[in-house]
């Protein structure tokens, strides 16, 4: 009795969505090819160690989709809503980014300033893509799909425009470590920077008012008002922290390549961001969520990923089996088909105590 | 209420939206216009200038536009004996409009690079009636070969099959090929793809390790080539159909600290010739890099030359040369005449 307290306590968890995805995942790997979870030890051209293998490659990628994930998770429990122009803002911001680190020559032999202040421009420049979404959804009112979908169509525009549409090439060795590794650590700096990312959130999460918040106006937005919060600055505020993210993900993606590609730069990285988000058990329509859950969820994601590229499953094929995982999971989380199961559940229960 | 007036908000904004993208294109081709008529005014006493409308895609589009752009710019000028008028869309329609504009404004030459295959025939009669020799440059439409001169375009299919002649040229022992195309179906995928396929089915030493389209994007050819080199298969070529994503699958390689370049284990293929791309070769890095040739203008002015010689043209449709650099080979002088 006991133990089927801790296994339906477990089931409701809403962190056993992921879980049990990435369990699922890990079966089919080891069945199929247990070579999978091999990794080894090597060195990269400048001679330093750096440790590769599936599995590493799941950490490198993952991470920068589970930096978006923590935004959205934020963005869709306030507004109940999602932003579906984080891959545009990334370009506007790897581009402001470039365009600070070249100055007025794309090709620059030397930095024309320090990375740290290009990355405070992204920043700005993607914080304010976020505040432009984020007044159009909180004061305007406007469902937030609709209003993220002008910068979705403008925002790679607007990137090429930044650079006047040159190809900025860095030939920095510094700049490349954000993207891959650090000299003498084998493990991939984006995992890192995303580590980061989880602790600034936990804390805020923690000390601040903040999840209580956006909950509440998730939730109830007029009572929450009745009770004396701000619905359209948090959900403003929440729109402009994952601007921020989105920045922190654009020098992870500008520094892989060195370069920008304005036109395919995170193309559709916004779908497995979102998808982040459902898979961690989220609610879409906003209210209660778990930010555990939504960046585990971003980690299966790029685990479903790898594991398809190793299936050698033709990449433009690749977002209809993500569609697949959208399918199971919207219809298992539809109220009639929950409350099916849960009635299922029931009539098996009284069984099982007689069999008991 | 509220919403009603947001609906009329939108509606408004979206209509403005069309009257100002309305207002750019009129103000663009009455400035063509204008610029044509000014000079035609200054110039009017001369008269041996041969005019020519050129309509072209936005030089904003890609690098390979922007070169495109600029060396028409510099071959159809006064010096040359030309007085050009340029007209830039992306969008059919404008395009067409600017066409009729030149029509009216009495051109003596059309130079046309479509954005879209189809809807030219009746316009094209038009500049027929009117005695306006049409010359299509980099693209091919949809229309009666008789409607124009010439077409002037390049042919991927050769592109390819000179990249992979070049490849076969290496006499390795055997062809181990990471294979990165570009989006499916578009012509310079179909033609750089359909050179190697062939070869692969035809020669016993020749596999494909991976094939995998990472649609011109750098990102994924790197993720692609990652899971091969996670995988533990070995490989020795990387045939990437454009220069972006033979980047992505370097900086794959450097992970992994697998030397290419030169005399080094893996030989790595692009195609479009950017200059970057040529200085990657120049420094040996990488070791081939196909030419997809943007500059038609001295093909066009041979062309104009004849039929004011009142020569016919053979053939109609003219396939330009196009290169393919190999890195032992390859100049500064070069990387300078031909990187775009």
């Amino acid at each position: 009795m006991k133990k089927e307290n801790v296994f339906s306590r477990l089931i409701h968890n809403q962190i056993f969505i992921p879980i049990a995805a990435l369990l699922i995942l890990t079966l089919f790997n080891l069945i199929a090819d247990p070579s999978f979870f091999k990794i080894s030890m090597g060195y990269n051209s400048t001679g330093d160690p750096v440790l590769s293998g599936y599995l590493i490659t799941i950490l490198d990628y993952g991470s920068e989709l589970a930096i978006l994930a923590i935004g959205m998770t934020l963005v869709t429990a306030a507004s109940g809503g999602q932003d579906i122009s984080v891959g545009a803002t990334i370009a506007v911001a790897g581009s402001a980014m470039l365009r600070v680190l070249c100055g007025t020559n794309s090709r620059p032999d030397e930095l024309q300033a320090p990375i740290i202040v290009a990355f405070l421009v992204g920043c700005l420049a993607a914080m304010l893509c976020g505040a432009f979404n984020g007044v159009l959804v909180a004061y305007f009112k406007i469902q937030p799909m609709i209003a993220t979908l002008i910068l979705f169509t403008a925002g790679r525009s607007i990137a090429a425009w930044i650079n006047n549409n040159e190809l900025p090439v860095i030939n920095d060795v510094g700049f490349t470590y954000f993207g891959g590794f650090i000299p003498g650590i084998p493990i991939p700096t984006p995992f890192f920077i995303a580590v980061i990312c989880m602790i600034i959130i936990a804390l805020v999460l923690k000390f601040t008012t903040l999840g209580l918040y956006t909950q509440s106006v998730g939730i109830n937005e007029s009572s929450s008002r009745l009770n004396g919060l701000n619905p359209a600055f948090i959900k403003f505020l929440t729109f402009v922290i994952l601007g921020v993210c989105v920045a922190v993900a654009a020098l992870i993606k500008v520094s892989r390549i060195s370069s920008i590609n304005y036109s395919v730069i995170a193309k559709d990285i916004e779908m497995d961001a979102i998808l982040a988000v459902a898979l961690g058990g989220n609610s879409l329509s906003g209210g209660k969520f778990n930010m555990a859950a939504s960046i585990l969820g971003a980690y299966v994601i790029q685990f479903l990923t790898t594991t398809l590229y190793k299936l050698n499953v033709q990449s433009d094929a690749l977002s209809a089996y993500k569609a697949v995982v959208v399918i199971i999971l919207v219809v298992l989380s539809a109220p009639s088909v929950r409350e099916k199961l849960s009635s299922l559940g029931k009539k098996l229960k009284p069984q099982s105590k007689e069999v008991a | 209420m509220k919403r009603k007036v947001l609906a009329l908000l939108t509606a408004s904004m979206m209509v403005f939206g069309l009257v100002a993208c309305g207002g750019d294109t009129t103000a663009d081709s009455g400035n063509a216009g204008a610029q044509a008529d000014a000079q035609a005014g200054a110039d009017g006493g001369s008269g041996d200038l041969i005019k020519v409308g050129i309509i072209n895609n936005d030089p904003n589009e890609s690098g390979y536009r922007t070169a495109n752009d600029k060396d028409m710019k510099e071959m159809f000028t006064e010096e040359n004996g030309y007085e050009a008028s340029f007209a830039y869309s992306l969008k059919n329609d404008e395009q067409i409009t600017a066409a009729q504009k030149f029509i009216q404004d009495g051109v003596d030459y059309l130079l046309l690079s479509a954005a879209d295959t189809a809807g030219w025939d009746s316009v094209l009669q038009d500049a027929q009636d009117a005695g306006i020799r049409v010359i299509l440059f980099d693209r091919t439409i949809d229309a009666d070969e008789s409607l124009y001169e010439a077409s002037i375009v390049s042919d991927m299919s050769k592109e390819g099959q000179t990249a992979v002649d070049w490849l076969a040229s290496q006499g390795l022992d055997e062809y181990n090929v990471i294979h990165i195309q570009g989006v499916m179906g578009s012509a310079a995928q179909k033609g750089r793809s359909g050179a190697l396929d062939e070869k692969v089915a035809a020669e016993s030493n020749w596999n494909i390790v991976t094939q995998q389209t990472a649609e011109w994007n750098a990102e994924k050819a790197q993720q692609i080539v990652q899971s091969v080199i996670d995988s533990g298969t070995s490989f020795n070529v990387i045939y990437a159909e454009n220069d972006d994503m033979a980047k992505g699958a370097v900086a794959a390689l450097d992970k992994a600290n697998i030397s290419h370049g030169v005399g080094k284990d893996v030989i790595v293929m692009g195609f479009d010739c950017n200059k970057w791309a040529l200085e990657e070769l120049l420094a040996g890095n990488w070791n081939y890099d196909g030419q997809c040739n943007p500059f038609q203008a001295s093909y066009i002015d041979e062309i104009i030359k004849k039929i004011e010689n009142g020569e016919t043209i053979s053939e109609k449709t003219i396939i330009m040369d196009e290169k393919g650099f190999d890195a032992s080979t390859i100049t500064q002088e070069d990387v300078d005449t031909y990187g775009i």
